[in-house]
C-alpha cells in the first residue's frame, strides 16, 4: 500500500525500528545473488535477465546483477517493467505517474526472467508486472526476488528468493531505503500513525506526485 | 484533471507531467508485437467532430484503442446534428449513453468550454462523469496539438526551456499557434511570431511572445520553426494579395531553410499545403519532424486519456 512507503515527515510518525542496516542490505543482496547463481545454474549463458519493478526494484536488480557477475562470472542483462498500466486499483486513486520500462537488448523471449522488487505484500504489483512482462515477450520461466517479504498476501504468489521474512501487522509500515533513491541503505519498520483521509502520494495534477514514492503495494 | 480545454489550465509541472507520461507510454509500447494496454478497459471515449479532420480524430481513436477503451466516432455530417440538434443536446445524449470522455472539435471558439460546463451541471444533477477534451475550437485553442509539438521539440532538442521557437504564417486563424504560444511560454521557451500584419490577431502584444517583422532576419537564431497552414476555409476576405505573394514573403523555401542553424527543427501541424507555406523539399528533409509530430500525437493523446480517465474521478 502507498502508506508503506510514505516519506519521513518529522513528528507525524512514531520512531522507526531498523530491521536491516546498510551492511545487512549489502549482505542480503550478496546472499540472494548466490542463490540466483545456484538456482539458475542449468540456464544457458546469458539466459538470465533481472527485471526490476520501479521504483526501488530497479536499483536492486542492478545491484543483484553486479553481485551475480562478481560471484558467478557472467553478468545477467538488467531492465525494468513498470506495472502501473496493468494495476487493478487504478480507479481507486488519482492517476499516478508512470515509471521507466526498459526492455534489455534481446528481449525476454525464452529467457529466465527474475523479477526484483523491494517489498512483497499483497502480490498485486507482482501480478500486474507478470501481465506487463507477458505483453513484451514469452519468458521461459519467471522467478521472483524480494528484499523483504512482509506477508498479507491477497493472491497466490510466492517469492523464489527472499532477503528477509518479516511478520508484520497491517498497520505497520515497511520502508526500504536505497542510496540510489534515498540518502542511505536501510530497511525500517514502524507502526503507522492513522493517516488523514484522502492523503495520497499522488496529487491532483499529472505531475503532482513525487517520482520516488509511488504507492506500490508490492 | 477533469477536462482538457485550454493549455492555460496547465502549469509547467502539469504540462511536464503529461509529456513524461507520453514518453513512458511510448517506451512501454516500444518494439512490442501487441500494442495494447489494458489500462482503460471498460471506458468509453467518443469523438464528436463538427469539422473535418484526419490526424486528430484518428490519433485520438488509436490512442483510446491502444489503451483498450471503447472508441466511437460521431461526425456532424451523418448524425442528428445535420437535423439541427444543438451542441448541448448532442453532448448530453452522449453522456447519457455512458461516454466517459467526449473529444470535441467545433468551428466556434469556446465550444469545448460550453460543453464542459454543461457536462459539469449534468454531473451535479445525475452523477455522470464525462470529461471533455478540446480537439480544436474555432480559432481559439488546440491543446493536444501544442502538447505533441512540445513532445517533439523535447525529443529533438532535448528540452523546450530556453529554446527560441518561431511560429510563422496565419496566426490570426490558428488555434495551433495560440495553444503553442502559451504552452511553450509556460515551458520556458522564447516564442517569436512572424506573420503578415493582416494575419496577426488583435491583442497579440499581450501574448507571452515577440512579433518579428521579417522571417529571414529571425531564421538564423531559431532552434525550431513551426509553419502554419493558411486557413482558406476561415478567410472571408482578402488578407494577402495572392498565394504566390504569400509564399514569397512567408513560405519556407529551400533557400530560406538554409538560413536555419544546423540543429533546427521544422514543424508543421498538418495538413500541409506544399509549395504554399512550405516547400516540398523542406517538408521531406531530415530537419523536418512532421511525421514525428504525428507519431507523438498518439502517445500524447494516450497520456491525456490516461490522466483524465485512468484514476479515480475527482
Amino acid at each position: 500500500m502507498a502508506d508503506d512507503r510514505r516519506g519521513d515527515e518529522a513528528g507525524k510518525h512514531p520512531p522507526a525500528r531498523e530491521l536491516l542496516s546498510a551492511a545487512d542490505v549489502t549482505r542480503t543482496i550478496a546472499r540472494i545473488a548466490h542463490q540466483i547463481i545456484e538456482k539458475t545454474a542449468g540456464s544457458p549463458e546469458a539466459g538470465v535477465v533481472l527485471i526490476g519493478i520501479p521504483t526501488r526494484g530497479t536499483p536492486l536488480a542492478r545491484r543483484l546483477a553486479a553481485a551475480v557477475a562478481e560471484f558467478g562470472g557472467t553478468a545477467p542483462a538488467v531492465g525494468s517493467v513498470d506495472p502501473t498500466l496493468y494495476r487493478d486499483d487504478l480507479r481507486r486513486r488519482p492517476a499516478r505517474p508512470l515509471e521507466d520500462t526498459v526492455v534489455p537488448e534481446g528481449g525476454f523471449d525464452d529467457k529466465l526472467v527474475v523479477l526484483v522488487d523491494d517489498v512483497l505484500m499483497s502480490g498485486r504489483t507482482v501480478r500486474a508486472a507478470l501481465d506487463a512482462l507477458s505483453d513484451h515477450g514469452r519468458p521461459r520461466a519467471v522467478q521472483l526476488a524480494v528484499l523483504v517479504d512482509r506477508g498479507h498476501r491477497e493472491l497466490p504468489i510466492r517469492a523464489d528468493y527472499v532477503g528477509k521474512n518479516v511478520p508484520t501487522s497491517r498497520d505497520e509500515q515497511i520502508r526500504v531505503l536505497l542510496t540510489e533513491t534515498d540518502d542511505r541503505d536501510a530497511v525500517l519498520l514502524r507502526r503507522s500513525a492513522p493517516s488523514p483521509a484522502g492523503e495520497s502520494p499522488a496529487g491532483e495534477s499529472p505531475a503532482g506526485a513525487s517520482s520516488t514514492g509511488p504507492g506500490e503495494d508490492a | 484533471m477533469k477536462h482538457l480545454l485550454s493549455v492555460t489550465d496547465l502549469d509547467a509541472a502539469a504540462a511536464t507531467g503529461l509529456l513524461d507520461t507520453s514518453d513512458r507510454l511510448k517506451q512501454a509500447l516500444l518494439g512490442r508485437e501487441v500494442r495494447k494496454l489494458p489500462t482503460l478497459r471498460g471506458r468509453t471515449v467518443i469523438t464528436l467532430f463538427y469539422e473535418d479532420s484526419t490526424r486528430t480524430r484518428v490519433s485520438f481513436e488509436v490512442a483510446g484503442k491502444w489503451m483498450s477503451a471503447d472508441t466511437v466516432n460521431v461526425s456532424a455530417k451523418g448524425s442528428s446534428v445535420s437535423k439541427g440538434e444543438s451542441l448541448r443536446d448532442t453532448g448530453l445524449t452522449l453522456s447519457a449513453m455512458g461516454a466517459d470522455c467526449v473529444i470535441v472539435r467545433h468551428p466556434a471558439s469556446g465550444a469545448a468550454h460550453r460543453l464542459a460546463a454543461w457536462s459539469d451541471q449534468d454531473r451535479d444533477a445525475t452523477g455522470t462523469h464525462t470529461s471533455v477534451v478540446n480537439a480544436g475550437d474555432g480559432t481559439h485553442e488546440h491543446p493536444t496539438q501544442a502538447l505533441l509539438d512540445a513532445a517533439t521539440l523535447r525529443d529533438r532538442l532535448g528540452s523546450v526551456a530556453g529554446r527560441r521557437i518561431g511560429i510563422v504564417g496565419d496566426v490570426l486563424h490558428s488555434r495551433v499557434a495560440r495553444s503553442n504560444v502559451f504552452l511553450l511560454a509556460t515551458l520556458g521557451a522564447e516564442v517569436v511570431l512572424v506573420a503578415p500584419p493582416t494575419l496577426l490577431p488583435v491583442g497579440v502584444e499581450q501574448w507571452p511572445c515577440r512579433v518579428g517583422p521579417e522571417l529571414d532576419a529571425e531564421l538564423p537564431t531559431l532552434d525550431a520553426v513551426m509553419m502554419l497552414r493558411v486557413q482558406a476555409e476561415r478567410m472571408h476576405g482578402s488578407f494577402f494579395p495572392s498565394a504566390r505573394e504569400y509564399a514569397v514573403g512567408y513560405g519556407l523555401s529551400q533557400e530560406r531553410a538554409a538560413l536555419l542553424p544546423e540543429h533546427a527543427v521544422v514543424l508543421h501541424p498538418g495538413p500541409m499545403m506544399r509549395g504554399m507555406e512550405i516547400a516540398p523539399a523542406v517538408a521531406d528533409s531530415p530537419g523536418a519532424a512532421i511525421l514525428a509530430q504525428v507519431r507523438n500525437g498518439v502517445h500524447v493523446r494516450m497520456a491525456v486519456l490516461y490522466h483524465l480517465l485512468a484514476g479515480a474521478p475527482e
